[in-house]
């Protein structure tokens, strides 16, 4: 695919100290590096997201070290214990060094 | 109609041939890690104790590319006694490492879910390490099925 | 008038197949289960509509293992999704001598595409044949824009049929199959019945004779393509009809046709006909 588009969940509004779903989708190949190419017989070089993070008002929230298991286009969902206000900011690294990141804000009331 | 033997035969050839490139089924280094590796390494060699970990994971999973997975983990999720990391393996894979999940306190619950490649039938194993240094664990056989045919 | 199904189930057993354990279950049929996407009912199953030789039709979502059937039942866990955002981002983007994006013409793809998917592949005088999705957004690209037409499987194309294909969803396919489309109907119908191939077998052969019943680990569908483009687990990505149709002619060691050909044109508009009534999908999540 061309480039890798996230895509995430994230409730508008909370509770203070409710406990929310959170659900992230990127897409990405997620090449294994154990695949030969079918024309050469060559292995195709491995290149993953190898890492995903959430972060919330400067402050981590969760964190996954992915390996080639992982499917295409990962997806990942976890939980969030909202405090206050604010923004939770989502990276993804991949292999090559680059990193994808999208924001969402949420509000307490 | 009805596909006499040799027909079932033949597509079911191909299916496997097909699946082969898929999914990774070849081991291509020889140093890759076994599954009990892996956890030993995680765990620094401590024993885990079943329990504590629900994991949930399909019985037959439709196609190995895919298999959708959720581990949860009993825990109040304080300062003091929390889930630090949960780690998953496929002990069936050629490389069984799948993932690590790291947990905070704003977690609030030790749980998540993702998708996974299976390359064939096997066991799925989710290790947590609570803050206490103790361990848990849980283990899941999945079938993964191979598609007879259909492109 | 329909066959009834367990005739052909016991014909199975009584040839060893289901016994030799080639087939799983025999013959367990589509689900019950209700397709409910971001609270919108799907139809999965309607009258079989005239000259098809089954009892009802089926959308191949009800063929689907559980796990599998949810991820198209939230947009969110949809693996597909992201390339509806990409093809939004491309729809307004300009590209071409022209200096247009499709935007420039048809303004917000929600209004001005919705219920097109539904009615492809249609007649095009200008082409003296059928335009499928794909060759009517290249001819826009080439002639309206001066811009390079896409591959029929590149991504750029995928995104874009998955964006205008989605602008449908949940509306019956309604393909018109009379006037000069009678002749394109009728080729794909003769292509759909057709034994090819070393096993030398039909599409009809699997897909209306053995519908229901388990070809090794798969749960044999009715091939519909009210889906497409579709996510597969098995590709890891997104394809078009004519991939899966590629895919299973080569599966019964036939020399598939080329994406894009007459014969897979026809077979698409043939093929859509059987789903007349179904709800577009696009885009499915299959195995
Ligand atoms: C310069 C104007 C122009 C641009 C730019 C343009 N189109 Fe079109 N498009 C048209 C016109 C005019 C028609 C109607 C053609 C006809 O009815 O024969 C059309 C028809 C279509 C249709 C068929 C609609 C139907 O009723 O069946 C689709 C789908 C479509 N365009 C998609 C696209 C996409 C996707 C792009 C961008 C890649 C695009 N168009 C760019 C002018 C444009
Ligand atoms: C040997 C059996 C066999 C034959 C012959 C066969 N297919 Fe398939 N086809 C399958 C299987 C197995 C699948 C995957 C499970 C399913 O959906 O039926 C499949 C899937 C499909 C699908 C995807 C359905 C969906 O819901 O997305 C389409 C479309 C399709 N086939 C079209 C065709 C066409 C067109 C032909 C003839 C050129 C054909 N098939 C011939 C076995 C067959």
């Amino acid at each position: 695919m061309a480039k890798s588009k996230p895509r995430v969940k994230v409730p508008k509004t909370a509770k203070a100290g409710e406990i929310i779903t959170i659900k992230t989708l990127i897409s990405h190949k997620m090449e294994t590096g154990l695949r030969k190419d079918k024309k050469s017989g060559e292995l195709i070089p491995r290149k993953i997201i190898n890492h995903f993070k959430a972060e919330f008002n400067g402050t981590t929230v969760f964190e996954t070290v992915m390996e080639p298991a992982v499917s295409s286009n990962p997806y990942i969902q976890f939980k969030m214990k909202v405090p206050e206000s604010g923004e939770v900011v989502f990276t993804w690294t991949d292999d090559d060094g680059s990193k994808y990141t999208t924001k969402k804000k949420i509000k307490v009331g | 109609m009805r596909l006499n033997r040799r027909q079932v035969l033949i597509l079911g050839a191909g299916a496997t041939a097909v699946a082969a490139a898929g999914v990774p089924t070849m081991s291509i280094a020889a140093d890759d890690p076994t599954a009990q590796q892996v956890i030993d390494k995680f765990t620094g060699g401590a024993a885990a104790t079943s329990g504590r970990v629900d994991l949930g994971t399909p019985e037959i999973a439709e196609n190995g590319n895919t298999v959708p997975i959720q581990v949860s983990v009993e825990s109040p999720m304080t300062t003091d006694d929390h889930v630090a990391e949960v780690l998953i393996v496929a002990d069936g894979n050629p490389r069984p490492d799948v993932a690590v999940f790291k947990f905070t306190e704003l977690s609030g619950e030790a749980a998540a879910s993702t998708r996974i490649r299976l390359a064939k039938t096997q066991n799925v194993i989710a290790v947590a390490k609570m803050s206490d240094g103790s361990f848990f664990m849980a283990k899941n056989a999945v079938k993964v099925t191979i598609g007879g045919c259909g492109g | 008038m329909a066959k009834s199904r367990n005739s052909i189930a016991s014909i199975l057993a009584a040839a060893g197949i289901v016994a030799a354990g080639v087939y799983g279950t025999a013959s367990a049929g589509p689900d019950d289960n209700q397709l409910i996407v971001e609270g919108q009912s799907m139809v999965t199953e309607a009258a079989a509509p005239e000259g098809v030789e089954v009892e009802k039709i089926y959308s191949g979502w009800r063929f689907r293992s559980s796990e599998t059937q949810s991820l198209q039942m939230d947009d969110f866990e949809n693996p597909a999704m992201p390339l509806v955002d990409i093809g939004t981002d491309i729809w307004g983007t300009e590209d071409g001598a022209a200096g247009k994006s499709c935007q420039s013409c048809h303004n917000d793809a929600s209004d001005s595409m919705k219920g097109i998917r539904a009615g492809y592949p249609k007649w095009s005088d200008k082409r003296g044949k059928p335009h499928t999705l794909e060759t009517q957004i290249n001819e826009c690209r080439t002639d309206r824009m001066e811009a390079k037409a896409w591959k029929w499987e590149s991504s750029e194309m995928l995104s874009m049929t998955a964006l205008v294909g989605f602008q449908s969803r949940g509306m019956p396919v309604n393909v018109t199959t009379d006037g000069p489309m009678t002749k394109w109907h009728d080729m794909g119908k003769d292509l759909y019945f057709t034994r090819v191939g070393q096993l030398n077998m039909s599409c009809a052969n699997c897909h209306e004779d053995n519908y229901g019943n388990m070809i090794r680990a798969d749960h044999l569908s009715q091939g519909q393509i009210n889906g497409f483009p579709t996510y597969r687990l098995k590709w890891g990505g997104v394809g078009s009809s004519h991939r899966r149709f590629k895919g299973c002619m080569e599966n019964i060691r036939a020399v598939a046709y080329k994406r894009g050909s007459d014969e897979f044109i026809a077979l698409e508009l043939y093929l859509a006909s059987r789903g007349q009534g179904l709800s577009v999908e696009t885009p499915a999540v299959r195995n």
